[in-house]
């Protein structure tokens, strides 16, 4: 017999999670041995003393596979030498939302894992208890053991697991979390449970699955987003070495479903792509995009320097700048960008008339088992999607039309197939970060203090009436609720170029211009930046604009003046070099970055960079100072030298011969600092992004005086000195 | 029949009625079923389909498999003989460098061929050697450290949050 433990949802009791255990008949749950504790979804017990915890997110390198699994162990007191992670199935009934997306996963996580561990943690002291025949308040644990020092017994985890899988689970109100003076995991440095596979080579990612009689699929979009495929000469095709078939496939919910296009299926990975080149597609590009880049730059440059549509207007902006003191104004311009994933967009699926099995690289997999379904006409409880380790994610993989282009390709060939895109493939058909336009004025009081803030936001619209996905500026953005005087127009300009969310979507852009121009205003107030934005957050407080997700000015001010002790703010830089500081909310988490430049005729290598952070406590130290690292090091690739453009809706930067990566010899150090005081820990996958290229941008003014307001920056003649 | 032999990983492979212009990494992947070597851009640019010919690094992608014929080609799943992993591989776990992890083995291999050549390398030339392999999750100070675990070398600039060991 087994207790399982199923947990369900209460929706508006406070956000809570509240378990329910149902215990089933003797021998009626085949899944779980007799002697196992299988104390509730997440972990199992065996009677050896190990544990089999379920790592239920995908892992895309935000570290989640191990953190999560760290979180159960630390309430359950398991040492983690003992602890094997498994990747749970996807079922969002049984593990809540299983999405890698806006840096939720520890957030939403830390609570319900801490009570799945505490829970068999209580019921491992109480068959202690009961076997002892001594109160449950007099067995501890530690080190996978429940002792009782007064009669100096002790078990081990394992000796319990049979007893105590007897047992009924505590009332809710009876399992005690640890406080954090308790903690013995949670803080520490744990490696990646994935690592010496990866060292080794085992095939652990979408892209390296198997199954029998696979066969291999490379599938052909329109040039432009929109276009469909008029005719195609796939008698030919079909007649190639190793083509197994070739076939035309309609649109449907496009570009985030199916996209028009041409599957070829062969043997192998190289026979699809190598009949591919032979491939001629007469395309209908009628209603296909006709975007470009320049047009829309060009076009958004004159639209904002004229007035917008009002989107947030708080006081009164306009006579304030007109009372201020002083007035200055700018504009600054983002690119399009493509998420770039190194694992390019893949699936292996196999279609049946009973059902589908997937195999896919997704951060949303409950979400891609259900367009799957939908698109194959199947009932969605024949759908099995399995989760296995991501190359990247950025966000790119919220989507899954590589997953509808398997599962149709697969139905349609009636074989198992692995789809894999071309890098060119993944370039062309992102759904890019949206590029945008900001025409800034703002106003100084006498004595130099924020007294009006003026910003005119162009962006893009696919449908006419609001901004496309992840293109609008939301309430909130830094320094609205900061300024008295604060007023945002906004104007859509049509594009039918795809957007979707980017590492940090909107803060990624936003941060840029919100701290190059506060920069500017500091300056022309000459003033000392770091005292301007300390002013600027005011007396502690919380600001509150959604659901409990304002920042606290409190703890912004705290990762502000750290960062300044970090980096020895104000301290005098040799000629050529210079400081820079900025500052960013997002994604719930607080992040101040200082970055130190070196600039000789507009190379530029940045010599290091500090990161203080606010994302409450740290669950995996390694995990956490890889994440900050890494955000800042990509929002510095990308600020020098990455963009996508269109023409005539074509994507021009195709392969990374002309996207730029950030290489090795321009990786600057980072060093990392966390305040921790805050109890509840948030996510890290994305908010230590997007202060990083303003604060170089501001250590490149103070350094040389020129002020930088395009990225990326090799528009400007710029480039890496190494 | 190509009549193309060669080595992987020790063990002799005669390439049958393989295309002999079929890249080798596709080769290695999908007839051969090693998929440790990986597909990340198709025009050697990114190197995470980095293995060693002769003891070179290659890029995989952009190899005929005929130009292979008659060599020694070492992928990530052999670099560990008889299991015993390389002190490169056990650095990259110690210091936890894997993000996704994606491009891991191609960066290993390419760091597995500069200490055959380089065994005490310094800072620049560690850059130099791994110019070629991109890491998307930006893990680069790790691998720089990891390297010089492995060759028992020290970095010429510490990096104190990067290079922390487990």
């Amino acid at each position: 017999m087994s207790v399982r433990l199923t947990r369900r949802q209460l929706l508006g009791a406070g956000g809570g999670l509240v378990v329910a255990f149902t215990i089933p008949a003797c021998g009626s749950d085949a899944k779980a041995p007799a002697a196992d504790l299988a104390s509730n979804a997440w972990l199992t017990l065996k009677p050896d003393g190990s544990a089999t915890i379920f790592a239920t997110h995908p892992e895309i390198g935000q570290g989640v596979k191990t953190t999560l699994p760290m979180i159960v162990a630390e309430e359950l007191d398991m040492p983690w030498e003992r602890v094997t992670v498994t990747q749970a199935p996807v079922d969002e009934a049984t593990f809540g939302r299983q999405v890698a997306g806006g840096s939720t996963s520890i957030r939403n996580s830390w609570e319900p894992l801490r009570r799945a561990g505490a829970t068999a943690r209580a019921l491992l002291r109480q068959a202690a208890a009961e076997s002892w025949d001594v109160p449950i308040e007099e067995c501890e644990t530690g080190n996978a053991q429940v002792t009782h020092q007064a009669s100096g017994q002790s078990l081990d985890y394992g000796e319990l697991t049979e007893r105590a899988s007897a047992l009924k689970a505590p009332a809710e109100s009876q399992i005690e979390l640890k406080s954090p003076d308790q903690y013995r995991l949670v803080g520490t440095r744990i490696g990646g449970v994935d690592n010496r596979s990866i060292v080794t080579g085992q095939p652990l990612f979408g892209i390296d699955q198997d199954l029998p009689d696979l066969r291999f699929a490379t599938y052909v979009r329109a040039p432009a987003t929109g276009g469909t495929v008029a005719e195609a000469n796939l008698a030919d095709i079909q007649a190639l070495p190793g083509v197994v078939d070739a076939f035309v496939l309609e649109p449907a919910q496009q570009p985030r479903g199916l996209r028009g296009g041409v599957a070829i299926v062969a043997e192998t990975t190289w026979q699809a792509l190598k009949a591919r080149r032979q491939l001629q597609v007469e395309w209908n590009l009628d209603d296909a995009s006709k975007d470009s880049w320049d047009a829309l730059r060009s076009d958004g440059m004159q639209r904002a320097a004229q007035s917008g549509d009002t989107l947030f207007d708080d006081g009164n902006a306009e006579r304030a700048l007109a009372s201020a003191q002083q007035q200055i104004s700018a504009s600054y311009v983002y690119p399009f960008l493509p998420h770039a994933p190194l694992e390019p967009q893949n699936c292996t699926a196999s279609v049946t008339g009973r059902g589908a099995e997937i195999w896919a690289p997704s951060q949303t997999p409950a979400r891609g088992a259900s367009l799957a379904a939908e698109i194959c006409g199947l009932d969605p409880k024949r759908v099995v999607m399995h989760q296995t380790r991501i190359g990247g994610g950025f966000g790119r993989r919220l989507y899954n039309d590589y997953v509808v282009e398997a599962v149709a390709i697969s139905q349609r060939a009636g074989m198992p197939v692995k789809l894999t895109w071309t890098r060119e493939d993944d370039m062309a058909n992102d759904l890019y970060r949206p590029g945008g336009l900001h025409h800034l004025k703002g106003g100084l009081d006498k004595k130099g203090r924020l007294s009006a803030w003026h910003n005119h936001f162009v962006t893009v619209t696919s449908d006419g009436e609001k901004p496309s996905s992840s293109a609008g500026m939301r309430q909130g953005s830094f320094p609205q609720h900061l300024v008295k005087n604060y007023r945002v127009e906004q104007t859509l300009l049509p594009s039918a170029i795809p957007t979707g969310a980017w590492r940090a979507p909107g803060s990624n852009a936003l941060a840029f211009v919100s701290n190059g121009f506060l920069h500017e205003l500091s300056s022309t107030a000459n003033r000392d930046h770091l005292e301007f934005l300390l002013e600027l957050m005011g007396r502690d407080r919380q600001l509150s604009w959604r659901r409990g997700s304002g920042m606290d000015t409190g703890r912004a001010k705290a990762v502000l003046e750290a960062v300044g002790r970090q980096s020895n703010w104000g301290r005098p830089m040799p000629a050529g070099q210079g400081q820079g500081l900025a500052f960013y909310y997002s994604h719930r988490g607080y992040f101040a970055e200082v970055a130190e430049v070196t600039v000789e005729a507009k190379r530029l290598k940045v010599d290091r960079v500090f990161a203080c952070g606010d994302v409450g406590p740290i669950i995996n130290r390694s995990m956490a100072e890889h994440q900050v690292v890494g955000s800042v090091s990509d929002g510095l690739s990308t600020m020098m030298g990455l963009e996508i453009t269109f023409t005539d809706g074509r994507a021009n930067q195709t392969n990374f011969d002309r996207y730029p990566m950030m290489r090795m010899p321009s990786a600057p150090p980072v060093e990392v600092q966390f305040l921790e005081d805050n109890p509840s820990p948030t996510g890290l996958g994305e908010p230590a992004l997007p202060p990083a290229a303003p604060a170089v941008v501001n250590a490149i003014f103070a350094a040389t005086g020129e002020r930088l307001r395009e990225l990326p920056l090799t528009k400007g003649g710029w480039s890496w000195m190494a | 029949m190509n009549n193309i032999s060669l080595s992987v990983n020790g063990k002799p492979v005669s390439a049958g009625d393989a295309d002999p212009e079929m890249p080798l990494l596709w080769y290695l992947r999908d007839v051969l079923g090693l998929p440790g070597t990986k597909f990340g851009c198709g025009i050697g640019q990114c190197g995470a389909c980095t293995v060693h010919l002769n003891g070179s690094p290659i890029r995989s992608c952009s190899l005929p498999l005929a130009a292979a014929a008659d060599a020694e080609i070492t992928t990530i799943e052999g670099l560990a003989a008889g299991g015993q992993l390389t002190a490169l591989q056990e650095a990259w776990i110690e210091l936890d460098v894997p993000q996704c992890g994606y491009c891991q083995a191609g960066q290993i291999m390419s760091a597995s061929a500069l200490l055959a050549s380089n065994p005490k390398p310094t800072d620049a030339d560690i850059d130099s050697a791994m110019a070629g392999n991109l890491c998307r999750c930006h893990t680069y100070q790790r691998i720089r450290a990891a390297i010089h675990r492995a060759a028992g070398s020290r970095p010429n600039t510490t990096d104190e949050t990067s290079g922390s060991s487990l």
